[in-house]
């Protein structure tokens, strides 16, 4: 991979040390800089849609976890205008699906409610809430989704993908009428096992992807992020180690192309 | 300082909310002396007597009786302030919006309620007495009808939650509330 020269960066008037090759978003963790996120999750190739991590460099608004930083770039990361964008993205994602988040089986471990809460947004949007209509797929045995909380983040598809080897999800239609399908009529046809890591935890971000029988593992006040913001395991260094270890698999090769066609040979052998 | 008037109501909600306000406990007292109560389930005062500074909302609207209580609320109330997900974004009864696969979600969820045989209604009647309000055709929340000025997520909002909310409200201040009082569930 990269030659892991070392490189300077700024972000929000601090200057940091990164390695070249590492994308912002990963130069930003290795120092405790928590950047927002919602389709990044750490060992699957970042994808850049959810544009929660938006920072803004020399003057650019881009992706901080596809975004490969550069020696000596300005980075703007908690200004108001950056952090308006990514409120105002994760506030329409409430208003495009159904985030019933008192019936939520996700409640309290989720993504993007913790996200909400982090970013403190409690008033009113001016966006109509879009109420749509959309399947549930009950039929595995094991696992359910629920597609009216689906965030559309792909992690799935590459935890599927790239970990599992498995394809079972993919991206079907466009624009807003863009969703996830199942390779096959129905969840129960596709060869999804509750054993795959698309099916852990850490993959669906919201309670979309369901484990059957066990939901509300934990009581209201110990769930996740209760008590703990996202992000704080960054800002924190506690999750430091092991996430040094998984970065590796992360990391962006400069010489790939980043947005559609990221080499996935070397995030089987990274997994191995 | 004058003393706030306070209205509240609880419309398509579970009363949940207004249980919520019951537990701030003996702050109920401390809360007596900055506000005084209008018409509220509290005090069972089903007319305004003046204007209101204040006007709590539990719940969105799913029937027409709901909309008028909520229009009624905006004209006599300054501030208005949507409490609890029901009245934010239509909470559990937003559900029978979008049924899934169904064209007439409103007709599929009383056929569900009544004409099953999972209830004792030997002649599937659905409830249609003149003196129940009519029902909508779909759940709305309290921003789809009228101005809101604030709200108080949660389901229901703690009694912590809605304690500072008030206290700042009072002080004529927007209710901020920290990390740990912002909650959706
Ligand atoms: S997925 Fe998250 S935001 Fe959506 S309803 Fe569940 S807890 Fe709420
Ligand atoms: S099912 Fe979950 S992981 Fe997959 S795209 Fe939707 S939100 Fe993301
Ligand atoms: S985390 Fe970077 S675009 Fe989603």
């Amino acid at each position: 991979m990269s030659d892991n020269k070392k490189i300077t960066l700024t972000i929000d008037g601090k200057t940091i040390q990164a390695e070249s090759g590492q994308s912002i978003m990963n130069a930003c963790d290795a120092q405790g800089i928590y950047i927002p996120r919602l389709c990044d999750s750490t060992g699957l190739v970042p994808q850049g849609s959810c544009r929660v991590c938006s920072v803004k460099v020399n003057g650019r608004v881009v992706a901080a976890c596809t975004q490969p930083a550069e020696d000596g770039a300005n980075i703007e990361h908690e200004s108001d205008e950056i952090q308006g964008y990514r409120k105002d993205l994760v506030r329409m994602l409430f208003h495009e699906g159904n985030h019933l988040c008192p019936i939520c089986e996700a409640s309290g471990r989720c993504e993007l409610q913790a996200m909400a809460y982090r970013f403190g947004i409690s008033q009113a949007t001016t966006y109509p809430y879009l109420q749509p209509v959309r399947p549930v797929d009950a039929s595995h045995p094991d696992i359910a989704l629920d597609n009216n909380r689906c965030i559309l983040c792909g992690r799935c598809i590459r935890a599927s993908r790239d970990v599992d080897g498995k394809n079972v999800f993919e991206y079907v239609g466009r624009g807003i009428h863009k969703r996830i399908g199942v390779n096959g009529d129905c969840l129960a046809d596709t060869n999804a096992d509750l054993n795959d890591y698309a099916m852990s935890l850490e993959v669906c971000p919201v309670g979309c992807i369901i484990r059957k029988g066990e939901g509300f593992f934990s009581p209201v006040g110990e769930r996740q992020y209760d008590s703990d913001k996202i992000g704080s395991n960054i800002e924190n260094h506690t999750a430091h180690s092991s996430l040094g270890k998984l970065i590796k698999v992360h990391q962006i090769d400069p010489n790939d192309a980043i947005h559609d066609d990221i080499d996935q040979s070397n995030v089987n052998e990274d997994k191995s | 300082m004058k003393k706030k008037r306070i209205a509240t109501t609880s419309l398509a909600g579970c009363f949940g909310c207004h249980m919520s306000l019951l537990d701030i406990d003996e702050r109920i007292f401390d809360l007596l002396e900055l506000v005084e109560f209008d018409r509220s389930p509290l005090n069972d005062l089903k007319k305004f007597t003046r204007r209101c500074d204040i006007g709590l909302i539990e719940g969105g609207c799913c029937n027409e009786e709901n909309v008028h209580v909520l229009r009624e609320f905006r004209q006599n109330c300054d501030i208005l302030v949507a409490v609890g997900q029901c009245a934010m974004m239509g909470g559990l009864p937003v559900m029978r919006n979008a049924i899934m696969h169904s064209d007439d979600p409103l007709r599929e969820c009383l056929d569900e309620a009544f004409c099953t045989p999972k209830v004792l209604n030997p002649e599937n009647q659905i409830p249609n007495d003149p003196a129940l309000p009519l029902l909508l055709d779909k759940v709305y929340t309290c921003v789809d009808v009228v101005k809101i000025d604030y709200q108080i997520p949660g389901c229901p909002p703690s009694g912590e939650t809605i304690w500072r909310a008030l206290n700042a409200l009072v002080k004529n201040e927007a209710p901020a509330l920290e990390y740990d009082l912002i909650k959706y569930d």
